[in-house]
């Protein structure tokens, strides 16, 4: 999936992951597609309700090269 | 409870608050974590109060959060780890909030302390101690006696009860378990390799087991202490095919997962609950029923908060349970039958991986383990 803006937040605990997470999603524009590398096992969850909770879309999620990958649509 | 960081945040462990909930201490908490995992499971207690509002929604500041929590209570602030208990926390205080807590190591170190309590004293020397894993709700036993130990139902965290043996003269000489766990990683085997001990279970539920044990059989007393104290196995079968119960000094009676304070065990975690509901039902409602209803009940489980008694301690005589426990007061069978098939609360979390492990045939890593038994154990038919 071709995203807008790829972010790591591997090796970080949380809250750390969301934290960069909203700050690169702020400077996004609407439909704009965020791709985010994280390996704590919260951050799944966390995501999947923050997404929900801040109008955003998780497109997909997977589990490639030890690592959790997200893709977030900006709502 | 009293370190406090530059900030002003202070730290509670899991043992701080586990003596408040069994002292009935007031304390208000803000679980930080995502709604769907504290629905899922959260601290409890008669006096705690408790709120929910996700870390990622008090990321531009915790105004949302201040207005609903009391300047009169302790502040507890929890998540899963602990470093976004320690973000938000940290964000109360400088809104110049006092008394206000994190806790050390999250939910997962809440799920693995364990509290020992003890049960009474043995007739011919010696005590009984039930250790209360309050975070899970599972229940292990020690006796002691003269020297020597009994470990009953051990959990992962081995090193409590080596420990707690060590600090009263005791050598663990042996280590069963009522049953194949399905919601909690069994100790038992590691706990009795490593300490010398022999290792029982009971055979109908070791037919896969990869490792050695000694098959624990109704009629085959095990001693503890130079044969002061009588460990008398029962064959309780119902929760599992193998279920096996202890009666302890002719005083105790250690029901492992078929009789709990407040419910019985579910014949369905080995997915055999249509096969086993007549055991289950036998042992209750015939088997138990012949013993002496002065019996102390002492369970593997509790589901609610309101089973924790006396300092925490969680027990019931054997007359009272079978006149209060609802398991116990079905008396149409087919009722019966529907009430422990049907409708029944969700399985614990990865049972079938925690059951594999118990057998020996997966070997997870340290952190797999408390992955893997995060949430409340769910092994009673009656815990919504």
């Amino acid at each position: 999936m071709q995203a807008d803006k790829v972010i790591d937040a591997k090796g970080l605990a949380c809250p750390m992951p969301i934290v960069k997470t909203k700050k690169a999603m702020d400077e996004l524009g609407s439909g704009q597609i965020l791709e985010v590398h994280a390996t704590d096992k919260g951050a799944k969850n966390d995501l999947a309700a923050w997404a929900k909770s801040s109008g955003h879309e998780l497109l997909e999620d997977r589990e490639e090269d030890g690592a959790l990958k997200f893709w977030i649509k900006k709502g | 409870m009293n370190t406090a960081t530059a900030q002003g945040l202070q730290v509670m462990t899991a043992q701080d608050v586990a003596k408040m909930v069994m002292n009935n201490e007031e304390l208000f908490i803000l679980d930080v974590r995502n709604e769907s995992d504290f629905n899922d499971w959260k601290i409890e207690g008669e006096s705690i109060e408790i709120i929910n509002i996700p870390y990622f929604d008090l990321l531009d500041g915790v105004d949302p959060a201040l207005s609903k929590i009391p300047e009169s209570k302790k502040v507890l602030v929890v998540c899963a780890k602990e470093g976004s208990s320690k973000f938000v926390g940290e964000q109360i205080v400088e809104a110049g909030r006092a008394n206000v807590f994190y806790l050390q190591g999250g939910m997962k170190t809440w799920s693995e302390h364990l509290e020992p309590v003890k049960v009474g004293d043995l007739k011919a020397g010696g005590e009984l101690y039930q250790f209360v894993r309050i975070g899970k709700g599972c229940l292990s036993y020690m006796i002691i006696s003269n020297g020597e130990a009994a470990v009953i139902d051990t959990v992962r965290m081995t090193s409590v009860f080596d420990d707690f043996a060590k600090s009263h003269q005791a050598k663990i000489k042996h280590t069963m378990d009522t049953h194949l766990h399905a919601d909690h990683i069994s100790g038992g085997k590691q706990l009795a390799d490593r300490v010398g001990a022999t290792y029982w279970l009971p055979p109908k539920d070791a037919e896969e087991v990869t490792f050695l044990y000694n098959k624990l059989e109704e009629g085959q007393d095990i001693t503890v202490g130079n044969t002061t104290v009588k460990i008398h196995p029962i064959y309780s079968p119902g929760h599992t095919i193998g279920s096996t119960s202890f009666i302890v000094d002719d005083r105790y009676l250690l029901t492992g997962d078929i009789l709990f304070v407040e419910s019985i065990g579910r014949p369905d975690l080995a997915g055999k609950a249509e096969d086993w509901v007549g055991d289950l039902r036998q042992t209750l409602y015939d088997r138990f029923a012949k013993l002496s209803m002065d019996l102390e009940v002492l369970p593997a489980h509790f589901g609610k908060v309101s089973e924790l008694g006396e300092q925490g301690k969680v027990s019931a005589r054997l007359g009272d349970l079978f006149k209060q426990n609802p398991g116990l007061q079905i008396h149409d069978e087919q009722e019966f039958r529907r009430t422990v098939t049907e409708n029944l609360p969700p399985q614990p979390n990865a049972y079938q991986e925690i059951r594999q492990t118990n057998m020996g045939k997966m070997k997870p890593t340290e952190d797999e383990q408390q992955e893997m038994e995060i949430g409340p154990n769910r092994c009673a038919v009656h815990d919504k």
